[in-house]
């Protein structure tokens, strides 16, 4: 696992003084916290890290034992040993912000290897110390194809370990967010429970394209369909649909099927529309006596 | 009537550690519902999250009031903007493909 330089996530110099280091953490966690960084995925890896490398420097038994052996960490279980049989106290530097979702337990691997047995993470130590009260919001994924999402239907999920039974309304859009109230981590001290956000990621489809509660396909047309008019059966997401075609119908053509796109998110008997685009397809290896059918065609159309 | 459940506020500040005269400070500044019964003050519970952010924003961050108020209002134009983005980026990758 690679060394962490944390006085460089800090921007601080080797020699930063204790007030230095408070300083720079102070204004680094303001920027990076989760609560002005909402659903802010590379903030909150950032806000870890600057919060590890302040429980490191801010601790002046973490900070010498880094200065010595940061590069050298391997090393380190030997110093624990000694330091072990001299007998330790736990000293803990200032303040840590929780907050968000970082519950100060995920430090990385190249902490826990230096410091294992050692985090000592203060949380709030030397500012509030929040007892818990109410439960830690839960995040999650869930993909569905497209034409899951054209009904609403149930699905089990497991979250931390427990089934729950979620029901998803039809015409969820890709990279929407429900809450689901209460099935969050349990509440503590009487207070609530948290809540749980799914983010629902909704897969291309390979034949419909989806914009809004609109939807939009291709479909083939022969070209003797095209030019004499005709009758045309075409697949839309949920069964299929004969349409008429126009004579002369040009391709490129786009015909609205109203009604026949997506639900829309909970408004219920309300679709978008479907809008179809006719490629017209020239016929392939013509037998003689259809080339010359073709070429007086093309005399008598010159 | 309303079944909404209720946190008194006097329980919540005590497991927050938190003065109880910042909770009634929100609520004149009209960032926090409070209900009132027999002179107690109550908080919806369905306010905690944003509640809980305030209180981590004024004791973590040292935050004050006038800045709460305006992080909140950020907060509520960014998740605007982050719905239009979402929305925008779907519309794109149709375009796209």
């Amino acid at each position: 696992m690679a060394f962490i330089d944390y006085y460089s996530v800090l921007g601080l110099s080797k020699t930063a003084t204790a007030a230095e280091i408070k300083a720079a953490y102070r204004k680094l966690a303001r920027k990076y916290h989760p609560d002005v960084n909402p659903n802010d995925k590379d903030a909150q890896a950032t806000f870890q890290q600057i919060n590890e490398a302040n429980e490191v420097l801010s601790d002046p038994e973490k900070r010498k034992k880094y200065d010595q052996y940061g590069k050298d960490w391997q090393h380190a279980d030997a110093f624990e040993q000694q330091r072990r049989s001299q007998g330790s106290s736990n000293a803990q530097g200032g303040q840590t912000y929780s907050g968000g979702s970082f519950n100060g337990e995920d430090f990385s691997d190249f902490f826990n290897s230096m410091f294992g047995g050692d985090a000592g993470f203060g949380g709030a130590q030397g500012g509030r110390r929040s007892g818990g009260f109410r439960g830690q919001d839960l995040k999650a994924e869930l993909q569905l194809s497209m034409r899951d999402a054209l009904k609403t239907h149930s699905q089990t999920l497991t979250v931390n370990g427990k089934n729950i039974r979620i029901t998803i309304p039809a015409g969820i859009e890709n990279g929407q967010t429900i809450k689901i109230g209460g099935h969050g981590s349990p509440g503590m001290n009487g207070g609530p429970n948290g809540d749980l956000y799914i983010t629902f990621s909704i897969e291309d489809d390979p034949v419909f394209k989806r914009m809004g509660n609109d939807l939009y396909t291709t479909a083939e047309l022969d070209l003797f369909t095209a030019l004499l008019g005709g009758e045309k059966t075409i697949d839309t997401l949920d069964g299929k649909v004969k349409l008429t075609v126009k004579p002369e119908t040009a391709n490129g053509s786009k015909v609205k099927l109203k009604g026949k796109g997506f639900p829309v998110y909970k408004k219920e008997g309300q679709h978008g529309d479907l809008y179809v685009t006719w490629s017209v397809k020239l016929p392939v290896n013509l037998s003689p006596e259809q080339k010359k059918l073709v070429e007086e065609l093309a005399k008598l159309s010159a | 009537m309303s079944t909404e459940p209720i946190i008194a506020a006097d329980v919540f500040s005590e497991h927050h550690q938190i003065d109880i005269t910042f909770i009634h400070s929100l609520h004149e500044c009209g960032l926090l519902e409070i209900i009132l019964i027999e002179q107690r003050a109550f908080i919806p519970a369905a306010q905690l999250p944003q509640l809980e952010r305030m209180v981590r924003l004024h004791y973590d961050l040292d935050i004050n009031l006038p800045g709460i108020e305006t992080i909140t209002h950020l907060l509520e134009r960014n998740g605007q903007l982050q719905e239009e983005l979402r929305r925008l980026r779907n519309r794109l990758k149709a375009y796209e493909e």
